[in-house]
């Protein structure tokens, strides 16, 4: 190996400070690759490639940990009395609405629920976020809610059987320069939602642009500020359930808990998501009531808000000082991995607890990078936790003793940690053991990690803490027999990959043409089968939720860990794997997607248009 | 100064022929390229099929919308159904091809691709004026290829040109945003991405 003639890694802060950052930057980078390369090329065996011949970027300039503190308790977004101008089931393009479809099914579930409640979302950027004390204020975007106080990311409590209205106005500047496009489409990520409400890829606007699958049949073409969202807040299986018993909302074992709504621009999503573009939508019914003290029976008295927390990690990446901004090469195809965690839109942040439990929720908001979380002590002893709701499906029954949540990108876990076990003073750190060197998957597990989020145990709570985990949460939906499994359509998904794009049963996404059209009301058996390896593929599916059936990785069976044994909305596809899952697709039709939720792969086309076809489609 | 040269110059240190990486030999040369100012897109030198020496960003990209994909002429792959398939969001475009939207395609074979050999091609596949073929020095083609993310990160893929990138760059200088549509999507879908990057149809 010859290494004459290579620049110096050290010589790169000698390049004059004065000069373009742009240029600095590619210096830095130039010569910050060439090291690793030649490492790795020592040891012949070892060489990962993986990396090349794509640039390798500078690391984000380092940071010292534990200056920001997040906020003690999270504040949600307060509902609105009205709207102005009122809600229509149609759009009110006149009044600067998107061409949406109609809602479907309003006039009949409001008058089954009631008026929903209304909330009022404003996508805006904040060119002034700090997102670090060591790093120069970022140009972010954002969901914001009416009241000022709400904390970060966007939090909404909505209740089963009381829908919601949410009305989401575009306040990007229409002449933003760099990557992410100021258009939004918002999904809510993976609430039971009418096709119009469910921010399908091509439903984007702004108040001058319009995406191709919009109505444009209005003075605007489509264009508008807003765009109304009707969230029914109805458990899957709503017809199903009223014919047998005539009244109700569904099965509740179809409830679902943690969700979250994020940008789904097509070819967007993901510089959008990146540049900020994440809420919560926590939902609650009748056992997940939100209160500890609920002393109503079945209530499972799960720790409550304010000991109700949310936290989304994602990946991002800062060009070196001075510039220190938010960094994305939207020419590169695989995308920025990310070195820094963003834990509510701060780089590892301290939060303060109170001696007792706490149900935290951890969502990989992406855009690339897996985790496997590890609670561990300052000298790095891991601490046991309850799992309780995997893709924000409270499970049969709790997982106790836990000590890891592994995430890939739009998963969830619910966990309920017990601080009270810790002496006054206590610190503890959320690590990420999960080594990642590329976007496309992740590689190994090592400790003792990475620190993402530090807790302290700094007091004893006002009230003495009545949550309880039980030992039962909520009962699964019966699955048929698997006489009757193997009677249903079955419906082969293969992901792979083809000169350079990301395929699904060979074919890229083509946002007017539906790849399956399927009954409304009706069940499949989805086979998701990775075509071949290199890669893994968290696969979420729009609408509802799916079970595993059975997961095969090369024609040989794999056990179905226990936290996946419920329902979830994201499957992941590690490399070869093949799962069978079935799918039910009620109560509403219209054009959804299934696509691969690593967001460069789902803007790189690995993307499925499917519609579900009403009786009288 | 340029990441994706040093890049390769690490690389074929490595043994060329150890890792059959054909495609990689003539990047060992060193190019003369300069990165426009605040661009990183490189300037580099080519030849259209009409035969007009032109500079990538100076000329082709600085300000435009463009889109623009890889092929060569002897491609037996995807390269035709490709050329004509973007022929008809050619036609799409209508007289916005060449106006507000830019068209190019770099051959993956410039040492065979001449300017009169693309000239050919595109009269073959009745290419309309707004739509440019594009050849150059191997390693200067390299440097852009890499430049515009038309690459494999499996070295072993990317030196494979029967696998070569079916991707359409799509991009709009002014506001220096770039994405990508598959260049064998449906012509609409290709309009669609191109008519939100290009930001010229809003309301």
């Amino acid at each position: 190996m010859n290494n004459n003639g290579k620049k110096n890694p050290s010589a790169a802060p000698n390049d004059p400070p004065d000069g373009p950052a742009r240029r600095t930057f590619l210096k830095l980078s130039a010569t910050a690759l060439t090291a690793p390369l030649l490492l790795s090329a020592r040891n012949s065996d070892a060489a990962e490639w993986v990396t090349t011949p794509q640039p390798v970027f500078p690391p984000s300039p380092p940071t010292r940990p534990w200056l920001e503190e997040l906020p003690r308790q999270i504040v949600p977004i307060e509902s609105v009395s009205t709207l102005d101008p009122p809600p229509s089931v149609s759009p009110n393009t006149a009044g600067g609405e998107a061409g949406r479809a109609p809602h479907q099914r309003y006039a009949e579930l409001t008058g089954v629920l009631g008026t929903p409640e209304f909330y009022e979302l404003s996508v805006v950027e904040n060119a002034e976020y700090l997102v670090h004390p060591d790093l120069p204020t970022q140009r972010v975007w954002a969901y914001r809610g009416t009241n000022p106080d709400a904390t970060v990311p966007a939090t909404i409590f909505a209740h089963y059987g009381s829908p919601t209205l949410c009305r989401i106005y575009n306040k990007l500047p229409e002449n933003h320069v760099g990557f992410g496009s100021p258009e939004i489409s918002t999904h809510l990520h993976n609430l039971h939602t009418p096709s119009e409400s469910d921010g399908y890829p091509g439903d984007f606007y702004s108040k001058s642009m319009a995406g191709p699958t919009l109505d444009t049949s209005g003075t605007k073409q489509g264009a508008g500020e807003f765009k109304d969202h009707f969230y029914p807040n109805i458990y899957a299986g709503y017809d199903e359930w009223r014919a047998l018993y005539g009244d109700g909302i569904g099965d509740p074992k179809e409830a679902q808990g943690t969700l979250w709504y994020h940008d789904h621009t097509e070819d967007f999503t993901a510089t959008n998501v990146y540049r900020g573009l994440v809420g919560f939508y926590l939902l609650f019914d009748h056992i997940d009531t939100g209160k500890e003290d609920d002393d109503k029976p079945g209530a499972l008295r799960l720790p409550s808000h304010p000991y109700d927390y949310p936290l989304a990690f994602g990946d991002r990446r800062f060009a070196p000082l001075p510039d220190g901004q938010l960094f994305y090469d939207d020419l590169h195809v695989e995308g920025v991995l990310g070195d820094k965690i963003v834990v509510n839109g701060k780089i590892e942040p301290v939060l303060r607890v109170d001696a007792r439990k706490y149900r935290l929720r951890l969502l990989n908001s992406g855009p690339s990078r897996f985790y496997e979380f590890y609670l561990v002590t300052a000298k790095d002893k891991v601490q046991r936790f309850t799992y309780i709701a995997n893709d924000g499906n409270l499970l049969p029954q709790p997982l106790f003793n836990q000590s890891k949540v592994r995430l890939a990108v739009a998963e969830r876990a619910d966990i309920v940690v017990d601080f009270s076990q810790y002496p006054i003073g206590t610190e503890l750190y959320l690590v990420n053991r999960l080594r990642q060197d590329s976007t496309r998957k992740p590689k190994d597990v090592k400790a003792p990690g990475t620190r993402v989020l530090k807790f302290i145990v700094d007091r004893n709570p006002p009230e003495q803490d009545l949550s309880q985990v039980p030992n039962q949460l909520r009962p699964l939906p019966d699955l048929p027999t698997p006489e009757e499994i193997d009677k249903l359509p079955k419906r082969r998904w293969e992901f792979d990959r083809k000169n350079g794009l990301w395929t699904i049963n060979g074919r890229l996404f083509d946002t007017h043409n539906p790849r399956a059209k399927i009954k409304q009301g009706s069940a499949e058996v989805w086979e998701l089968v990775g075509k071949s390896g290199g890669w893994s593929h968290p696969i979420h599916i729009h609408l509802e939720e799916g079970r595993i059936l059975s997961k095969s990785v090369d024609g040989i069976e794999v056990p179905v860990p226990l936290h996946e044994r419920g329902r979830k909305d994201v499957f992941v596809l590690e490399q070869t794997m093949t799962m069978r899952v079935l799918m039910r697709f009620r109560d509403f039709h219209g054009k959804y997607v299934m696509h691969c939720h690593n967001v460069i792969h789902e803007d790189h086309a690995m993307m499925v248009r499917f519609d579900i076809e009403g009786e009288d489609d | 100064m340029n990441t994706r040269r040093e890049l390769l110059l690490g690389m074929g240190s490595l043994g060329v022929a150890a890792l059959g990486l054909q495609a990689w030999r003539g990047a060992q040369a060193q190019s003369q390229l300069a990165l426009s100012t605040n661009q990183r897109i490189p300037n580099t030198p080519l030849v259209t099929h009409e035969g007009k020496e032109v500079r990538f960003y100076d000329d082709l990209v600085r300000g435009k919308v463009v889109a623009i994909n890889m092929m060569y002429v002897a491609c037996a792959d995807i390269c035709s159904t490709a050329t004509a398939n973007l022929r008809r969001v050619q036609q799409l475009l209508g007289a916005r091809a060449g106006r507000d939207v830019f068209m190019y395609s770099l051959t993956l074979q410039p040492e065979l691709d001449t300017p009169e050999l693309l000239k050919a091609y595109a009269e073959l596949h009745r290419v309309d004026p707004g739509w440019l073929f594009l050849t150059g020095a191997s390693a200067d083609i390299e440097e852009l290829r890499y430049s515009l993310g038309f690459s494999d990160p499996d070295p072993l893929v990317d030196s494979d040109q029967t696998t070569h990138t079916g991707m359409l760059r799509v991009g709009n200088d002014a506001f220096q945003r770039w994405t990508m549509a598959p260049a064998l999507a449906e012509p609409r879908q290709i309009l669609a991405t191109i008519n939100h990057v290009s930001r010229t149809l809003t309301f």
